[in-house]
């Protein structure tokens, strides 16, 4: 790792199921701050190195480090605590649980680490946490639907909820797994405004993505995967001219 | 030695015969209709009481007074006779004489009636529900089951005699061309195990060989997309149902000569099915067979004396060890698939 | 938020209040005797401990009787080997049910679901075996473990507080049966309500609704839910210990059939029948049950005719054939039918029926949008 900004190194990954060989090669920097996309058409790979990244899968051979650690090995809810949050495809929230605890829970996590027997203290006199949550659903405007069970929620609401619950937790790497889909246009537009705000707080991100119109009002870098390989590594300007891209989207996906 | 341990490998046969076929119905009704079945050893139990059932009816007798004799205290001496005797003469005494299996006749069609009964009445209902919803419907169902037998059959174990001609024990290592009198074995236990054998191998082929069962299992497979083949799934699920019932009656109409059958019987094979079904993998049919004769076999073993002398109450428990074992070792179990039962 | 902290104050009193003052209001339905609601006391502790496992963390333990029979061993031996005391004997209990918990749940939270059930059936049943065949120096087998004129009782003997006749347990020498058992059970049932609110309310609990909510998020957002799992077994297998051990006081003598799968499915009867997860529900349930299995088990084949004695003659015959078959031996037919059409019909218990008619009443008054997340029983 030459670069000092690099945050997230997966470095010289390979994955194999079987005789398949999902990911190949894979070679990838983000750097502080940065918001990087990893764009491809489907089953290129997106999803596999997502879950190897975040520690549900082990590659085949090679590591992932983030920030000095090395993540292949390492619980989900350790990657986590390592300041890594993420936002899953289809939302992954506490539907049976009202909006405001959704967000109180990551918050406990951030403060009281993966386990704490406080069982005696009342929830009422976390007056520091319940305001936090507050503040945060405040900031993602749906402090007016804090007391709604969060499985009633839409669509959109809920993506909303779990960035808040990610966000709330200020983590240093925030993964999507495309956030957007299955959105209807307007839900899609006020989630990327939300990311964009995000974005201005200089908080790093890793996006997984296939709508292009979100790629590239988001990303700073984007990295191009097709059948498992990355293809293209540059600035959305740089990808968008790239011959090879196009011969990927054009030719292969359809 | 060889014999003693051929010996105790026979004696775990048909307890193993009787684990595997429950835990096959519990399968088949797992992997098809993705409900976790508690009432399943309750239709087992069902099932031996339709033999005690069958009997009582058989054995249905006119007292007759007969005024030309005396007993010896004097009294007119009560002639007792079976009806069926006294109707089909002979072949009414070979019938009450072979009353365990004659009653499968009756349990087939009462078990289906339960079977697609309980499905179409309650059991449908609870396929989107929770599984520990379906886990405390079917309980509560267990439990009704067996009450309502108590009520009826009384709370102590009826024993049922096995046919005349199939008592005695079989001198299997002669037959194999040992020494004889070593290895002997029950004729009807034997009986037994080939029966389930048959059973087994029959439900094996109707899935393997039929339209229907390829359905079936391609519905255990992948529900949704089968549905979406405009493949009534439903019904072929409430017939699997029902089939199921069958087979649990059937393992316990012939297991009543071996143990005398109470209203308890189902729950307390139950338990034990679930393990075996949890150690073969849950939703593989050939696992919930292998398990079954594997855990037997294992706990004949155990109450070896020899065995339980070296470790105490090892035979009581040897199973429920066995499972927490493999739980541990192989989380899905011996032949468990990805995916099943996992959140 | 202050005000929901005067809500679980005034749940808490009102409860303490209506526990304490059973010997009269239940004095028109009968009910008002010591042994019964020694019973009412020690059954709702049972359940209100399950429901944190279940309720609350979404684990369906189909093995808790294990814990509750364990507590009643420990204490019966305590009074053996150590003192009639009760209290050396509670506290004697709820540290072995707590261990064997630690050890049970240890192993089988290693899988969640169907499978955990299944173990802990397996567990529990090997509970019952051993209890019947190896461990009969400890059990007593089938006659029971009880008290003898011959107990060392070294504790009792190092004070020199000798008893004479025959050895019942006591509290600081004052003898605890009829009322006097019935406020000591009274005072642990309180106190055991009383954490069960706190934990509910707590962060703790909230991570154990987080758990059965969606476990996959848990992990997610940086919880290792093992020991959180695990200090909800514990915690329920010790409130089932300490029942156990109430049971023990109330009537010295433990036997192995309180560990059997039946008493197992019994606390999850009265945990569903009253509301699994709410704090009032399991305890409701645990009193309908053991109030109508205290009647319908008393109810014989005269009273039968006399209630159906209206009928025509002939009919009254039938009917009482037929209803004779769900009382008396019958009651765990009927208890089987209502556990059957209460997971049927209402999931969600007594609790949710209260909460819909409530529901109903409060629309008609005002139309307020009143969002029901945390849901508050009512007392």
């Amino acid at each position: 790792m030459t670069n000092p900004n690099v945050v997230l190194h997966v470095a010289d990954v390979h994955k194999r199921f079987g005789g398949l060989h999902a990911l190949a090669d894979i070679d990838l920097q983000v750097e502080e701050g940065q918001t990087h996309a990893i764009i491809g058409p489907n089953g290129a790979g997106k999803s596999t190195l997502l879950n190897v990244i975040i520690g549900k899968l082990a590659p085949t051979s090679g590591t992932v480090v983030f920030d000095g650690a090395i993540l292949t090995g390492r619980k989900p809810y350790q990657i986590n605590q390592l300041g890594i949050a993420r936002v899953f495809q289809t939302p992954e929230i506490f539907a049976d649980l009202s909006v405001l605890h959704n967000v109180m829970i990551p918050a406990l996590a951030k403060r009281d680490g993966a386990f704490k027997l406080n069982m005696l203290r009342g929830l009422d006199s976390e007056t520091g946490i319940l305001r936090e949550a507050q503040d945060m659903l405040e900031d993602v405007g749906m402090y007016g639907r804090r007391d709604m069970a969060a499985g009633s929620l839409s669509r959109g609401d809920k993506r909303r909820m779990e960035l808040a619950m990610c966000l709330i937790q200020h983590p240093r790497l925030l993964l999507l797994d495309e956030p957007t889909a299955g959105m209807s246009r307007h839900d899609t537009n006020t989630t990327i405004e939300l990311l964009k705000k995000i974005k201005s707080r200089g908080m790093t991100k890793v996006i997984i993505e296939h709508d292009m119109h979100v790629v590239f009002s988001l990303a700073d870098k984007i990295s191009v995967l097709a059948q498992g390989r990355i293809i293209a590594d540059g600035t959305p300007d740089q990808v968008r001219g790239n011959p090879k891209v196009q011969e990927a989207y054009l030719g292969g996906a359809h | 030695m060889f014999e003693v341990i051929f010996l105790q490998f026979l004696n775990g046969l048909d307890k193993g015969a009787a684990y595997a076929l429950i835990a096959l119905g519990l399968t088949l009704v797992f992997g098809t209709l993705g409900v976790v079945n508690f009432a399943h050893g309750a239709l087992f139990m069902l099932g031996a009481f339709c033999a005690v059932l069958f009997r009582q009816l058989l054995t249905l007798e006119t007292v007759t007074v007969d005024p030309t004799k005396l007993s010896p205290w004097g009294a007119p001496l009560e002639v007792r006779e079976p009806l069926v005797q006294a109707w089909f003469g002979d072949f009414g005494a070979v019938l009450v004489n072979y009353s365990v299996p004659a009653s499968i006749i009756i349990t087939i069609p009462i078990m289906l009636l339960v079977g697609i009964g309980l499905e179409r009445g309650i059991i449908k209902h609870f396929y989107k529900r929770p599984h520990a919803e379906q886990i405390l419907v079917t309980f509560g169902l267990a439990i009704v089951a067996q009450e309502l037998i108590k009520s009826f059959f009384g709370p102590n174990p009826i024993p049922q005699p096995m046919p005349s001609d199939l008592r005695g024990a079989a001198d299997i290592g002669a037959f194999l061309g040992m020494q004889a009198n070593v290895i002997t074995y029950p004729i009807w236990r034997l009986v037994y195990f080939l029966f389930s054998f048959a059973i087994i191998a029959g439900v094996f082929a109707f899935l393997q060989f039929t339209t229907f069962g390829m359905v079936v299992r391609a519905g255990m497979a992948d529900r949704e997309t089968v549905g979406l083949l405009g493949i009534n799934i439903d019904r072929r699920f409430t017939i699997m149902f029902g089939l199921a019932a069958v087979v649990a009656g059937m393992a316990g109409v012939m297991y009543t000569p071996i143990l005398p059958p109470n209203y308890h019987i189902g729950m307390d094979f139950l338990v034990l099915s679930f393990v075996v079904v949890v150690v073969g993998g849950m939703g593989s049919l050939p696992g919930a067979v292998a398990a079954g004769f594997l855990l037997g076999i294992l706990q004949s073993f155990a109450s070896m004396t020899q065995v339980k002398s070296l470790i105490p109450g090892i035979d009581q428990i040897i199973i429920y060890l066995v499972a927490v074992v493999i739980l541990l070792v192989l989380p899905r179990g011996l032949f468990g698939r990805r995916g099943v039962m996992e959140s | 938020m202050r005000a929901m902290s005067r809500n679980d104050l005034l749940l808490f009193l009102g409860f303490t209040l209506v526990v304490l003052a059973m010997p009269l209001w239940l004095q028109p339905f009968g009910a008002a005797y010591p042994d019964l609601l020694q019973r009412f006391m020690i059954f709702g502790i049972f359940a209100v401990g399950f429901n944190i496992l279940f309720g609350l963390t979404g684990y369906l333990s189909f093995g808790h009787a294990a814990f509750f029979g364990v507590g009643s061993y420990a204490a019966v031996w305590s009074f053996k080997l150590l003192s009639l005391d009760a209290i050396p004997a509670m506290l004697f209990a709820i540290v072995v049910s707590g261990l064997f918990a630690l050890l049970i749940g240890y192993v089988s939270l290693r899988r969640s679901g169907i499978y955990f059930s299944i173990l802990t059936l397996a567990f529990a049943q090997m509970s019952y075996n051993l209890a019947y065949s190896v461990l009969t120096p400890i059990t007593n087998g089938e006659t029971g473990l009880q008290l003898t004129l011959n107990d060392p009782r070294y504790l009792d003997a190092a004070m020199g507080s000798a008893q004479a006749g025959q050895p019942v347990p006591t509290l600081l020498g004052q003898s605890l049966g009829g009322f006097a058992g019935f406020y000591f059970c009274a005072g642990f049932l309180i106190l055991a309500f009383f954490i069960a609110q706190r934990i509910t309310n707590s962060p703790f609990g909230m991570m154990l609704k987080g758990i059965k909510s969606n476990q996959t998020r848990m992990n997610y957002t940086g919880f290792n839910t093992k020991p959180y799992t695990l200090a909800a077994f514990v915690i329920s297998g010790m409130y089932a210990g300490l029942a156990g051990a109430l049971l023990a006081v109330t009537d010295p003598l433990a036997g192995a059939e309180r560990m059997q799968w039946t008493a197992s499915g019994e606390v999850v009867l009265m945990t569903i029948l009253g509301g699994a997860g709410t704090l009032v529900g399991p305890v409701i349930g645990a009193w309908l049950i053991k109030y109508f299995e205290n009647i319908f088990s008393a109810i014989n084949d005269t009273m039968l005719h006399r209630f159906w004695g209206f009928l025509p003659e002939g009919a009254d015959n039938v009917m009482v054939a037929i209803t004779s078959k769900f009382v008396g031996e019958g009651w765990f037919l009927t208890l089987g039918l209502v556990f059957v059409l209460i997971v049927v019909f209402l999931p969600g218990g007594i609790m949710e029926g209260v909460r819909r008619i409530a529901h109903l009443f409060n629309r008609q008054r005002k139309s307020p949008d009143r969002p029901a997340s945390q849901v508050q029983p009512a007392e």
